[in-house]
């Protein structure tokens, strides 16, 4: 079932950090990993990346692989060197409180989609 | 059209600069997106293992209307087993490179799954050269 990140942000309770105007992006599917070499091996489009990993090479990976949504979990710090590169690919950036875990849990539950 | 990129040793605060910029080239002179993909994938891991392993490095850059070729050289430790270094999940990443999300032996391997050429060479204490050729069609 597609879901807009706008229905991603809501469902874990997540705080917008950036890309505010692309929240009615719609996606199908969600991949989670702190492993950004797996990342690059997806060939999915419509794609959420839910992960702990919080520096720059989230976003560069997200870039290459054309990820326009990164749900950072567990509160992880986001600086704004990554903020500033998001933006710059207009890219939507959303943090929780929320495990990996649950967070995944919680988008399964509503018809996101795993690519695996 | 050529460029050429320099990368630091180390560096992983800019790793990923020059694939970012080979996207935006690829993307104005409207190459598939799907291709574009495979290129950058290729490119963005071979950087972040020039950073992870070498000292210093060189990018080239070579777009034709035809094809894309890439070539990155680098001076450092070198690779002592190729066919190793090919192989899924090994590798001799620090704990350093893996905190970055990397270092998991998964780079050569993904980037040859993306090249249409891939050409893999190195001098032990000297350093290593990798080709890897896209065809736009």
């Amino acid at each position: 079932m597609a879901m807009t990140l706008k229905e991603v942000a809501d469902i874990l309770d997540a705080k917008v950090l950036c890309g505010e105007d692309h929240l009615d992006y719609e996606i199908d599917f969600a991949f989670s990993s702190d492993l950004m070499s797996d990342v690059l091996t997806t060939q999915t489009d419509r794609m959420l990346l839910i992960t702990g990993l919080a520096n720059v090479q989230a976003i560069r990976t997200a870039e290459m692989s054309d990820i326009h949504c990164i749900v950072f979990v567990r509160n992880k710090e986001v600086t704004q060197p990554m903020i500033d590169l998001a933006r710059e690919n207009s890219m939507v950036l959303l943090q929780c409180k929320n495990s990996m875990f649950k967070a995944s849990g919680l988008l399964y539950e509503k018809g996101l989609k795993p690519i695996f | 059209m050529k460029f050429e990129y320099k990368i630091e040793g180390g560096d992983f605060t800019h790793a990923g600069y020059a694939s970012s910029q080979v996207k935006k080239v690829l993307k104005q002179l409207n190459v598939d997106p799907k291709l574009i993909k495979r290129v950058v994938v290729c490119l963005y891991e071979a950087e972040v293992n020039v950073v992870a392993h070498a000292c210093s490095g060189t990018i080239y850059i070579d777009i034709s209307t035809e094809r894309i070729k890439m070539k990155l050289e680098d001076k450092g430790l070198g690779i002592p087993d190729i066919d190793l270094a090919m192989k899924k999940g090994y590798s001799t990443a620090s704990s350093a490179v893996r905190e970055m999300g990397f270092g998991a032996g998964m780079g050569l391997p993904n980037i040859k799954n993306n090249a249409d050429e891939f050409n893999l060479s190195s001098v032990v204490d000297q350093g290593t050269v990798l080709e890897i050729v896209v065809y736009f069609k």
